[in-house]
């Protein structure tokens, strides 16, 4: 029946759609704790209907075990829906600040031109920093963040993945 | 509504007997506080016992509740019983029990409580009182954060914030408590929200959970494929579990088994549901099983597990459990499927609901072959048991069960508590009538047997039906101040105590896996009996096998609650018995 490999982890990006009350981010994240699922990174907030929030998890695990964490997620009363949209095609978007060390006049350019390339926004320019933001899937935000750590980030913020699919058909809460 | 027309032959008192006005507008929109909103919505749900216990912020309720003798309240010695007396009173009644406690620590004694009932999915309320909505996130005098604390152990919970929530809430707690799954439910009120006051337009009719929809019937061509695979099994095997209890499908589980001749092997918490005496019963599997339960699993070709959750102490390692099986699991809870044994057939529904439409496609078969094997195994598993009922000199514990059980007869009620002595009364009470055996199986929580029977007894209306704990000598001491409960209120449970003077279990594993370091497992306790006399309770002590039907029925009969102290062996063990973690197929028989 088993089949001699281990079974793999991979990142599955999951769509709940909760209700928005009091304790309900509180109750999935107990879950996550309690069950020891691994959460890579989780986003949530308002969505086109009132009193619904949309909440984006990336989770770390085998298939049988994210699956069995969705069941788990479907139990909780404030969850509405739950989807693994992993295989689905899907846009992917996260968005990064960035506060890097500019003290130099070649190193301001070099982060400009790079800024340009990744079309991240420059927001805010110091004498010897600059923030930049960027948005995009996370290859693209890792890819940056490797480029400007040479010059020195001082500080930075990361909102984890958020997702939707691509066409006109829409995931809903209903 | 007049005051005689709203509750006819009754006139409300305290417990101080004072006659109290009774609320004299029930059921007519008005405005009322949350402490009356709450009485009439837990009239309104036919809730007819409850078991609390008052403090400071729950004063308010306690202030009214002498208005409403509809509800009868038991005032238990301590909320933990409480709550197993209501999860029990639930389990019976397959209604909603009610529990209830004050904030701080009477919320917190509640918890045990209210984890052996999501454990054991039983439908259990518990209302909690909380300090005042300004007091919150204060650290107030008896503040906790019960909502917090119960998150895990809850089917939900809520903390109501406005009198105007108040019904709606108890509306969707009382829903959620004995939907679906059943499980427990907690509502925590603020001193505050029981003073003030709301429009009270009646008891809601109808709830809307949008996140809530248990799947009851199930899918059909699932059930057909199911069908097909029973219909072509050479070996088949039925494991069921409380499922079957919870939604009464006792008769369709007895019709699947008979027609298509399939042995029926009965968790713990199934135990009771599909009769022990039946040709086609195997009893108990896993840890404890009989031998030929678990080699029934392990041999056979369709594995039809239904209403159960795949316990550790009934698979034993997974990893050689049902090996050659094609597994169909039926359960409501989705969740429960393919959680921790990969399944061929999953079907997701209400187990009475799959069955019926299920066994109009399962065909009459005999499976002559396969029931002669397992009789082959029965039989030295029969020869066991014979052997440790026949001895001489001792009181045999497993001799005891057999004697309550043929006194008691097969309508009795019996809930046990956990150890050895539960254990056996698996083993050898034969269970006759459908839901007759209460126990904490999940979180096997100490002291559950008295208040569980306390629950049980008042959840049976028919006093000729006797209710039956079997508690061990140090189960019974972690909630034997419910004695005083039951003379109280006059609670007529009959208490069996199977005192070995340790904690049997614990010391039968230090036997066999730990070296035979007896550390902290001899306990000592009172004369159980003269601490029975001293509650003003009939007891008797019991150490000759003669003895021990005539003081079961005398205790049985007695007008009262009665306890019976027997005195059984120190040593002995519960046999057969698998190695935590190992295979079902490598039980011991014996421990030498
Ligand atoms: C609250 C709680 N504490 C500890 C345990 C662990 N435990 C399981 S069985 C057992 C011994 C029970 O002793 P007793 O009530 O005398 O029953 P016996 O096994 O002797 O029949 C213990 C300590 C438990 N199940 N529950
Ligand atoms: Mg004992």
């Amino acid at each position: 029946m088993a089949t001699a490999t281990a079974p793999t982890q991979t990142l599955h990006t999951i769509v709940v759609y909760l209700e928005d009350e009091p304790g309900a981010l509180n109750r999935v994240v107990n879950l996550f704790r309690r069950r020891g699922y691994n959460i890579e990174s989780l986003s949530v907030g308002h969505t086109e209907e009132a009193n619904v929030s949309r909440m984006t998890l990336v989770v770390r695990g085998e298939d049988s075990t994210v699956e069995q964490c969705t069941k788990q997620l479907y139990k909780l009363l404030e969850v509405i829906k739950v989807t693994d949209v992993t295989d689905d095609s899907i846009i992917v978007r996260e968005m990064a600040i960035i506060k890097v060390t500019a003290d130099k006049p070649e190193s301001r350019a070099e982060i400009m031109q790079f800024s340009e390339i990744f079309k991240a926004r420059v927001l805010d320019v110091a004498a010897d920093a600059i923030t930049v933001e960027i948005t995009g899937p996370e290859e693209d935000v890792e890819r940056f963040f490797a480029l400007l750590r040479r010059y020195g980030i001082k500080e930075s913020v990361r909102t984890g993945r958020i997702a939707i699919s691509r066409g006109s058909v829409a995931n809903s809460a209903i | 509504m007049t005051l005689m027309e709203s509750a006819p032959g009754k006139t409300a008192r305290t417990t101080a007997g004072l006659p109290l006005p009774l609320a004299a507008n029930r059921f007519t929109a008005r405005e009322l506080d949350g402490a009356r909103i709450l009485c009439e919505c837990l009239i309104a749900e036919g809730v007819e016992v409850m078991f609390g216990y008052p403090g400071g912020v729950l004063l308010p309720l306690y202030q009214v509740l002498g208005e409403y003798p509809e509800i009868r309240h038991i005032l238990v010695r301590h909320e933990q019983a409480g709550g197993h007396a209501a999860d029990a009173y639930g389990r019976v009644t397959n209604k909603v029990g009610v529990c209830m406690g004050t904030s701080g620590p009477g919320a917190t004694n509640l918890v045990t409580a209210i984890a052996t009932a999501h454990m054991d999915s039983a439908p259990l309320v518990a209302i909690t009182g909380q300090v005042g909505r300004s007091m919150i996130g204060k650290d107030s005098f008896q503040e906790t954060d019960i909502t917090g604390i119960t998150l895990p152990i809850t089917k939900h919970n809520w903390l109501v914030m406005d009198t105007k929530d108040l019904a709606e809430t108890i509306k969707k707690a009382f829903f959620l408590a004995q939907t679906g799954r059943p499980g427990p439910v907690l509502v925590d009120i603020p001193k505050d929200v029981f003073q003030a006051k709301a429009y009270f337009p009646g008891y809601p009719t109808e709830v809307k959970l949008r996140g809530y929809s248990p799947t009851i019937i199930g899918h059909t061509r699932q059930i057909k494929q199911a069908a097909n695979l029973i219909n072509q099994a050479q070996r088949p095997v039925i494991l069921h579990g409380h499922g079957v209890t919870t939604s009464g499908a006792y008769q369709e589980l007895a019709d699947l088994a008979e027609k298509a001749d399939i042995p029926v092997i009965s968790t713990l918490q199934g135990l009771s549901a599909f009769p022990s005496a039946h040709p086609l019963s195997l009893g108990m599997p896993g840890m404890h099983g009989g031998i030929h339960a678990n080699h029934a699993i392990n041999e056979s070709d369709v594995l039809i597990a239904i209403g159960m959750r795949f316990d550790d102490r009934v698979t034993g390692n997974l990893k050689s459990f049902a090996r050659n099986s094609k597994i169909i699991h039926i359960d409501i809870d989705p969740a429960e499927i393919g959680k921790n044994v990969p399944t061929s057939i999953p079907i997701v529904g209400d187990v009475k609901n799959v069955l019926q439409v299920m066994n109009k496609s399962i065909e009459e078969k005999k499976h002559t072959e396969w029931r002669e094997k397992i009789a082959g195994w029965k039989e030295r598993d029969t020869k066991r048991r014979g052997n440790e009922m026949d001895r001489r000199g001792i009181l045999p514990p497993q001799f005891i069960i057999q004697k309550m059980r043929e006194v008691l007869g097969g309508n009795a009620v019996i809930t046990v508590d956990v150890g050895q002595h539960q254990m056996w009364v698996a083993q050898h009470f034969e269970f006759e009538k459908a839901n007759t055996f209460i126990s904490s199986g999940g979180l096997g929580t100490m002291g559950f047997g008295l208040p569980a029977a306390m629950g049980a007894r008042l959840a049976v209306k028919d006093k000729n039906v006797p209710v039956w704990t079997v508690t061990g000598d140090g189960g019974f001491q972690m909630n034997l101040q419910e004695l005083a409960t039951c003379v109280q209120d006059d609670i007529h449970v009959k208490i069996a105590i199977f005192n070995n003077g340790v904690l049997g279990m614990i010391r039968q594993w230090q036997s066999v896996f730990h070296d035979k370091r007896y550390h902290s497992t001899p306990i000592t306790g009172p004369d159980f009996v003269k601490l029975a006399e001293a509650y003003g309770i009939k007891a008797w002590r019991v150490s000759e096998q003669s003895e021990v039907a005539p003081v079961i029925k005398e205790a049985n009969e007695w007008p009262g609650p009665a306890l019976v102290e027997f005195l059984i062996p120190e040593a002995e063990m519960v046999m057969p018995m698998v190695p935590p973690g190992g295979s079902n197929m490598d039980a011991i028989e014996s421990a030498e």
